[in-house]
């Protein structure tokens, strides 16, 4: 419980708040484990090889095929096999009908967020409803920044010229952080996003109020 | 009687090895004082280069240490932004073109012609040039960081930020042209390195005979031929835009910021495998050595080694899964990402095979390898976890990143360095360094290493992004990076120790045994230290490990028992080989000292000055003063009387010096040189198709403004000139000499008629390449062609000369043969460009 309590933080990936970011920690995990079987089985394969017996020969076939081919391949096949459909949150499928679509237009060094359907303007703050995908549009002005909220999900740059699309989505209400993701001069260290997932309910009032207000 | 090689005395018989010893040196030896800026001998030079990277390492080292005190603290203002994003961008940008490379070309400039049983490189001009574009280059870039103008834009230099709109000032200027300066030293290596490598092999030393650090470099200078050329473009045309506002990567004007993004990383990927595989030669080396058994899985090994040089080709698209590529595109760079780990660990299980099976020793080498590989194998299963893509889109850009790379780049080639340094420090200085002081240094760096990067994949996971300065407490991210500082210094402690050690025992260590380590393969033959010209006498062997079959072969050579046993006739020589057979197929003479590689680099670096500080003129007459020295270089070669002018009489029954016959060193490096160019072009040529299917505001005009027939003319008056050229090389095959002159002479008025319709058509066209990315890039492959044409016009020039002066003719037919495949090439992108540019874009307007 210590570790799970030192996963936290507002910007940890290891703290998932959404499907996107959920199913990457649990491949992650995974990845992780056989990561620190096969680290600590090679070290002390090493350190086993370098004790000075007599000269020991044969076998050198085995290691090759077993250690050098089927060990990565059977490795990699899995996660491959296992772990591609991790990805499937953050794509924006073309039959999946978002709640929302969000503009995030990023430049040195802050964020606007726009909403188009409800023509409203936000900077430096998002606000989705909890347990729906958005589709959110990023775009940049001046150089390549990327729009990240750990929590919820991985990264997608906003391109000078482009406009590029990612899926998001909360399971809980609450205060989630992003920030800037590439190195966009100056600023970059301190060009954060602030995303509030609020209940269904609670998130069409704040939009009436906001629209209403100048 | 007397015999040729007999001594001036009249005594009879061949020289003792102490008197050929003297020989040698009057014809090899390296002067002292102010002529040892001539020494052209690859042991200096390749020691130049490595002595100098070990500082730029120092440099960048500290550079570290200063963000890592920053970093140490939440809301820290030890340094502010701007020198943190410089110290950044100048800290990775020397360690991968300042010290990564330069360094491991100089370990294998020093070690590879003692291994393959040469006198030394077969460009020595070229090695000494090298060295000091690197020198000049690096200087000039330090120049940047002194006067606080470093480049501080990241060391991958993202587009639009290093244009000139998002970074004013020449700060990035002093990245794209000081260390496209140093590139020239990396290019040049590589392309001789490879050449050599090829040949000037021992009698007998046949492909599956040849060391295996051999291998990793001959597959490492390859992937420099074809690797480094993208960077090199996408630094000309940076350049370019930034000096003269010609439109590339600027979306608003039809260019496109990802297209250095692929221009960059078709580069970067494989950069950094041409770091790893010489070190992983160096494992190879030492593990089989210190196990004192032949290398298990040899064979395997080199295939590892090719199909990990083919494969690096195929996975830059990595380092992009963020821009919104494709998902079939990402599934198959993650795959391909993930298989280049099955050679690998190959390797790393052949390695273990032969420790198990050989009687291996805890010495300072083995310590080193030993952490290699602990370092290097977690480096490597966290870069198969970033290949997987939807783990990539979390923690790309994040300080697990910089974890990754470090442990990949400092466990995969600092340790095996250090590893190389220690085993092969008794050869270069004859002495052995301190046990007890790289103990010390070995702890300390590797536990200081463990301590700053292993808990910086947890600040990652926790979200710290890369390049940030500083950081809010509140993250999870203060003690991480407080245990990180911290152990950067133990780290910095340690790699000072071992650099100590290193330097000290030069002076106070104690004198090492010959082949203290019991070494297999003929570097351990020359003498510790190496004589100036590596063999009194060039041996034929026929294993993979001479010294273990012939302990006694030193004393053998030294007595001149072999091949090439004299120096009398003063000509510096060593053996040309066969690529694969390793027969000889002739005598290579190579160029004594010389002040011209000097001269040319000093001339490149005025222009590369007043290239920074935006003196156009001044640039343009010292690159044409650096053409006019390096076309006086070309001259003093082959049978010009300052290389091997007359006959030769003492020469290997059945052997010519290679510039009396049509095959040499010249041939395979224009080759070469030609392939790299050709990847410079084919990077241009994929960025107009890139632009043209994808830039966001690509509009070309209504108008194609080149003649349909310029491309084509230019091209048929390419093919004539070269067609001259072939015949007139048949002719000398055939014993036919007249009317050489003439031809070359109608050569050049054709290259001249290709290169004035080219002219014709750039000063024509309405072209306005500030206003269009499309513009410029036809522009740009005007001019890329002019140049091209008017160099191979002005060598086939030469070549008349030359056969006026009867440096070239029946007696050396070598060099037009040379020339042709620079004539070759000309051809070749002229054609290509008719394709691409003057075909295709009908072809794509058509369908529009």
């Amino acid at each position: 419980m210590l570790l799970l309590s030192g996963c936290s933080g507002p910007l940890s990936t290891l703290d998932p708040a959404g499907p996107s970011a959920a199913a990457i920690a649990q491949v992650l995990w995974w990845m992780l484990g056989v990561a620190v079987v096969v680290s600590v089985g090679v070290i002390a394969l090493w350190l086993w090889a370098m004790r000075p017996d007599a000269q020991r020969r044969g076998h050198e076939r085995r290691w090759l095929v077993g250690g050098g081919l089927l060990l990565p391949g059977v490795a990699i096949a899995a996660l491959l096999f296992f772990g591609a459909s991790a990805g499937r949150h953050q794509w924006p499928w073309p039959g999946e009908t978002p709640a929302l679509v969000i503009d995030v237009n990023a430049r040195q060094w802050h964020w606007r967020v726009r909403y188009p359907e409800h023509d409203l303007v936000l900077q430096d703050e998002l606000r989705l409803p909890v347990g729906r995908a958005v589709h959110v549009r990023t775009s940049s002005d001046d150089v390549i920044h990327s729009f990240w909220v750990p929590r919820l999900g991985g990264k997608l740059d906003a391109i000078p010229g482009r406009t590029l699309m990612l899926s998001l989505q909360a399971d809980r209400p609450g205060r989630y952080l992003g920030q800037c993701a590439e190195f966009c001069g100056i600023g970059h260290a301190r060009m954060p996003l602030v995303v509030i997932a609020m209940a269904p309910d609670d998130f069409d009032a704040w939009l009436a109020a906001a629209r209403r207000a100048p | 009687m007397s015999s040729p090689g007999q001594l001036a005395d009249g005594s009879g018989g061949p020289p003792d090895a102490a008197a050929l010893h003297a020989e040698f040196e009057r014809v090899w030896g390296n002067p002292r004082g102010w002529r040892a800026l001539t020494i052209v001998n690859h042991s200096v030079v390749a020691l130049r280069f490595m002595v100098t990277g070990l500082v730029f390492f120092v440099l960048a080292g500290l550079l570290s240490m200063l963000m890592r005190v920053q970093l140490a603290r939440p809301g820290q203002q030890v340094i502010d932004a701007e020198t943190y994003n410089q110290a950044f961008t100048a800290h990775g940008t020397m360690m991968m073109f300042l010290f990564a490379v330069p360094v491991l070309q100089g370990a294998a400039a020093y070690l590879l012609p003692k291994m393959l049983g040469a006198r030394d490189l077969v460009f020595p001009r070229l090695s000494a040039f090298g060295y000091w574009c690197y020198l000049f280059g690096g200087l000039i870039f330090c120049a940047g960081l002194a006067l606080g103008l470093a480049p501080n834009a990241g060391w991958f230099m993202y587009t639009p930020l290093s244009s000139d709109v998002h970074s004013p000032g020449p700060n990035s200027d002093f990245w794209l042209i000081g260390i496209t300066f140093v590139e020239i030293a990396t290019m040049a290596a590589g392309i001789e390195i490879a050449v050599s490598i090829l040949r000037t092999r021992a009698d007998g030393m046949a492909l599956h005979r040849m060391p295996i650090f051999a291998w990793a470099m001959l597959v490492t200078s390859m992937m420099i031929v074809f690797g480094f050329p993208p960077l090199i473009l996408a630094s000309i045309l940076l350049e370019l835009e930034r000096a003269a506002g010609w439109a590339f990567f600027d979306p608003t004007r039809g260019g496109d910021p990802l297209l250095w993004q692929h221009l960059f990383w078709l580069f970067g990927h494989p950069e950094v495998y041409i770091i790893f595989l010489p070190a992983a030669g160096m494992v190879s080396t030492l593990v089989s050595v210190h196990a004192q058994r032949p290398l298990v899985g040899y064979s395997w090994v080199v295939v590892s080694l090719i199909s990990t040089g083919f494969l690096s080709f195929g996975l830059w698209v990595h380092h992009m899964f963020t821009v919104g590529i494709p998902a079939l595109a990402q599934g198959f760079f993650a795959a391909a990402s993930m298989a280049v780990a099955i050679p690998t660990a190959v390797q790393v299980f052949a390695w273990i095979a032969t420790l198990a099976t050989g009687r291996p020793r805890w010495n300072p080498p083995m310590l080193w390898l030993a952490g290699f590989l602990a370092t290097f194998v977690l480096g490597g299963l966290t870069g198969v976890m970033l290949a997987f893509v939807p783990f990539d889109w979390q923690v790309h850009d994040t300080h697990f990143v910089v974890a990754h790379l470090h442990y990949v780049l400092i466990g995969g080639m600092l340790f095996p360095l250090f590893a190389a340094l220690y085993h092969w420090l008794p050869l270069a200085s004859g002495r052995m360094a301190s046990p007890r002081l790289a103990r010390l240094g070995f702890w300390l760096s590797f536990v200081g290493f463990q301590g700053t990067f292993l808990v910086m994949h947890w600040t990652g996971l926790l979200g710290m992004p890369r390049r940030v300065w500083t950081y809010d407490s509140g993250m999870g991210w203060d003690w991480p990076n407080l245990v990180s500082s911290v152990f950067g210094f133990v780290m910095a402690f340690g790699v000072a120790a071992t650099l100590l050690d290193l330097a000290l025992h030069w002076r106070f260590g104690r004198k090492a045994e010959p082949n203290p380590w019991h070494a297999d393969t003929l570097e351990w033959a020359v003498g510790q230290p190496p004589t100036s010209y590596n063999f009194a006498s060039l041996p034929p062997i026929d294993s993979r490990h001479p010294l273990w079959e012939q302990p006694q072969l030193q004393s053998a050579i030294a007595a001149g028992d072999f091949e090439l046993p004299r120096a009398a006739h003063g000509r510096r020589e060593t053996l040309g080989s066969d690529p694969v057979s390793g027969r000889p197929r002739e005598v290579i003479h190579l160029p004594g000292n010389s002040v011209l590689p000097l001269l040319a680099a000093l001339l490149l670096s005025a222009m590369c000055i007043a290239l920074l500080a935006r003196f156009y003129w001044p640039a343009l007459a010292a690159a044409c003063a650096t053409t006019v020295v390096l076309l006086r270089w070309s001259w003093e070669n082959c049978a010009h009387p300052k290389a091997a002018a007359g006959e030769a009489f003492d020469l290997p029954k059945g052997l010519a010096l290679h510039s009396r016959t049509f095959d040499g060193p010249g041939l395979w490096g224009m080759g070469l040189t030609m392939a790299a160019n050709a990847a410079l072009y084919a990077s241009f040529v994929f960025g107009w198709c890139f632009l043209w299917l994808v830039a966001p505001a690509w509009t070309p005009p209504a108008k194609a403004p080149l003649d349909v027939w310029t491309l084509p003319a230019a091209t048929g008056a390419f093919i004539a000139g070269w067609a001259l050229l072939r015949q007139l090389s048949g002719r000398l095959q055939h014993g036919v000499d007249q009317g050489l002159g003439l031809r070359l002479l109608a050569a050049a008025a054709c290259g001249a008629a290709g290169c004035a319709v080219l002219g014709k058509a750039l000063a024509g066209a309405t072209l306005a390449p500030t206003r269009s990315a499309h513009d410029a890039m036809l522009a740009f492959l005007l001019v890329y062609l002019l140049l091209h044409g008017a160099l191979a016009v002005l060598l086939a020039l030469l070549q008349a000369a030359r056969v006026r002066h009867g440096h070239v003719g029946l007696q050396a037919p070598y060099e037009p043969g040379v020339v042709a495949i620079l004539w070759l090439f000309v051809v070749g992108v002229t054609a290509v460009a008719w394709v691409a540019f003057g075909l295709l874009p009908t072809a794509l307007a058509g369908q529009g």
